[in-house]
């Protein structure tokens, strides 16, 4: 008998790991040879724990399962009371177009083999016979974007370090994914780790780096523990070698080290403060050295690009988005989770039709797209294609593309507060208009919490001082989340006003 | 060793193990205060100078490391240590709350240790779980849809 128990951290904090062990035991105690493989998680984090169940028709589902549905297991399965039928027919797999994220819960994370059978390893081969100018260009051609949040064209950023004179170069890794509903880094570290060495090894050939780093924020121990084997099973059948090697790195709390120049110091063991740009870290990034630093997601897109070609890639998207983005859907709603689709799903449709609304069942009242630099947008704007210039057409960005939903119950003034607080907390104090305007924009909206309606100019003339001061997204994005509630929800901060007279 | 404020003893020889295990890394000094951290629960003040000498930093530099990131310590937590996630996706399903009790319960604010050492708590900003929210870590193990019950987990 063969079952996969997820390892992905979302389903091992909703108990897989306990599940796993209690299978174990339940087979021994029937005398059944079981193989339990710890997958990656298939993105239904309402259903999860789900555990899989490999039948001649093909993967049963079971989910969310407990302690109490181990036994069940080996009974009937089609009439156990978690039963969800062949996993990808669910409809939200069978919705989804899955490039990145093809791999992720349907592989053992830690199989080359298993890795290999299901398409791993062509893009880098198919790289090996090209020029690396050829590998820019089918990278540029394909219309890949930074997934961090920049969107900044990987193929431009890749042609300038390869063309940077110096003898040694740098792939950086950013995988300090610390935006609040943002996971996709993590759950395709933890379930599909070798596609991120292989576009990692990739962008190596391209740029004629030998060597790269992962920088992964401490928070993540499943997705360290899952790259570091990787990483060494990689290195034990010569896909790194002296050629191109990676190192992971673990960061330390500090959510400013997400931005890439602070990421950069914090890599050389320096406090993680941003550096003023330029230089270009491709030009002068690690160790002064030209550096590739790139998101997990956008260097994890890249074997695909490389294996299907950049027009397959390309054909998918809308306007200036191509290919496909994982959505990560998050906070009160009912299906959360990850969902890859093509760029250009209305934020309503997100929200509604593969959130399935709220959790709390209350109605939706704003959705911060992009993480805690993100705007809030109401429902008046659920029209909103997702794609990088739509949304900054409505005073937003879609950042990694993490969507927190928020019942009717939410209090959009403390959401506001909490952005500036939250600036102020993880500031790494190098430019003013952060270190400084987010203390005074707390201290702003508390006098707007008090009644103070005069607090509101001061308030939206900081946030534009933050915004064209600031050295870096931080400071710069903050005013995004705190401008957006209150230009969506001004009753939200009258209210106040009218309490306090 | 350069610097004169070196000590001698278990903890130094630990330290110099460390080190030793480093060489060769570039940009060493985040894995070497992890690895210390690991080894006895904080980084300690008389650890800096050691440190200092063998990367050939001032030891102003060092403290400035330590002192930036949220993830290190100086002095030993209690013997749980409770993170809570306070981020967006976690507050939009009743994270606040759960804090304001948990808070109560144990009669601490963040970054504070119970009077008995039994538990630190502290604010973490996401921990990836942000699908099952409110979400926590118990000394290093993941908790999603976390409420008060969690105490049970830091009871003894």
């Amino acid at each position: 008998m063969k079952l996969y128990v997820p390892l992905d951290s979302a389903a091992v904090a909703l108990g897989a790991d306990r599940l796993a062990a209690a299978i174990a035991a339940e087979a021994a105690a029937r005398g059944v040879t079981v193989q339990i493989i710890r997958n990656g998680s298939r993105g239904m984090v309402w259903l999860e724990p789900l555990v899989e169940v490999v039948t001649d028709k093909g993967r049963m589902g079971f989910g969310p399962l407990t302690l109490a549905d181990v036994a069940g297991l080996f009974g009937d399965l089609a009439s156990h009371p978690k039963a969800l039928g062949l996993v990808e027919d669910l409809p939200w797999m069978q919705g989804q177009t899955r490039l990145t994220f093809a791999r992720v819960g349907v592989i053992d994370p830690l199989s080359l083999d298993d890795y290999r059978a299901h398409g791993g390893l062509a893009g880098l081969e198919r790289a090996r016979a090209m020029t690396r100018a050829g590998i820019v260009a089918e990278v540029t051609e394909s219309g890949l974007r930074g997934r961090g949040g920049a969107g900044f064209p990987t193929g431009i950023k890749w042609k300038t370090v390869s063309e940077a004179p110096g003898d040694q170069k740098y792939i950086v890794c950013n995988a300090d994914e610390g935006d609040s509903a943002t996971f996709a880094d993590r759950m395709l570290m933890e379930g599909d780790p070798f596609t991120l060495i292989e576009g990692m090894a990739i962008a190596g050939l391209a740029c004629g780096a030998s060597k790269g780093y992962v920088y992964i924020r401490s928070e993540y121990p499943v997705a360290i523990r899952v790259m570091d084997a990787a990483v060494r099973i990689a290195r034990d059948a010569r896909v790194l070698g002296p050629a191109f090697d990676i190192e992971i790195r673990v960061g330390a709390g500090a959510y400013v080290c997400g931005e890439e120049t602070s990421l950069l110091n914090s890599l050389e063991g320096k406090r993680g403060v941003v550096r003023a740009k330029p230089p270009l870290p491709a030009l002068q990034g690690f160790m002064g050295r030209p550096t590739v630093v790139n998101n997990v997601i956008s260097l994890a897109s890249v074997p695909v690009i490389m294996a299907r070609g950049a027009a397959f890639y390309k054909d998918f998207g809308l306007g200036r988005s191509r290919g496909t983005i994982p959505l990560q859907i998050a906070g009160n709603v009912r299906f959360g989770g990850l969902y890859e689709v093509a760029f250009g799903l209305t934020l309503g449709q997100i929200v509604n039709e593969i959130g399935g609304g709220t959790a709390s069942g209350r109605p939706v009242k704003a959705v911060q797209v992009g993480g805690p630099l993100g705007a809030w947008f109401p429902p008046s704007l659920f029209d909103t294609p997702f794609g990088y210039e739509e949304f900054g057409a409505k005073d937003g960005l879609i950042g990694h593309a993490g969507l927190t939903i928020a019942d009717d119950s939410t209090d959009m003034l403390a959401m506001a507060r909490f952005a500036m607080e939250f600036c102020a907390i993880e500031s790494c104090g190098k430019c003013t208009p952060c270190r400084i305007g987010a203390v005074r924009g707390v201290e702003t909206l508390d006098r707007l919490a008090a009644g103070d309606a005069s607090a509101i100019p001061l308030i939206t003339d900081l946030c534009n001082t933050m915004k064209s001061g600031s050295l870096c997204a931080l400071g710069g994005f903050t005013p995004y989340p705190v401008l957006s509630a209150l230009t969506h929800f001004p009753d939200d901060f009258a209210r106040a006003k009218e309490a306090a007279e | 060793m350069l610097d004169s404020h070196v000590q001698n003893g278990p903890l130094a020889e630990r330290i110099a193990e460390i080190l030793d295990a480093h060489q060769g890394l570039e940009g060493p000094l985040l894995p070497i205060l992890h690895a210390i951290q690991q080894a006895f629960g904080h980084v300690p003040d008389s650890a800096i100078p050691q440190i200092a000498a063998a990367l050939m930093l001032s030891k102003a530099e060092v403290h400035g490391v330590i002192s930036f990131y949220h993830d290190f310590r100086s002095a030993p937590a209690g013997r749980h240590v409770l993170k809570l996630c306070r981020a967006e996706a976690c507050q939009a399903v009743g994270a606040d709350a759960v804090a304001d009790r948990i808070k109560r319960a144990l009669g601490i604010d963040w970054h504070e240790t119970t009077a008995d050492g039994r538990v630190t708590l502290e604010p973490v900003f996401c921990l990836g779980l942000c699908a099952c929210g409110p979400a926590a870590m118990v000394d290093g193990r993941l908790v999603g849809r976390c409420d008060e019950g969690v105490l049970a987990e830091v009871a003894k």
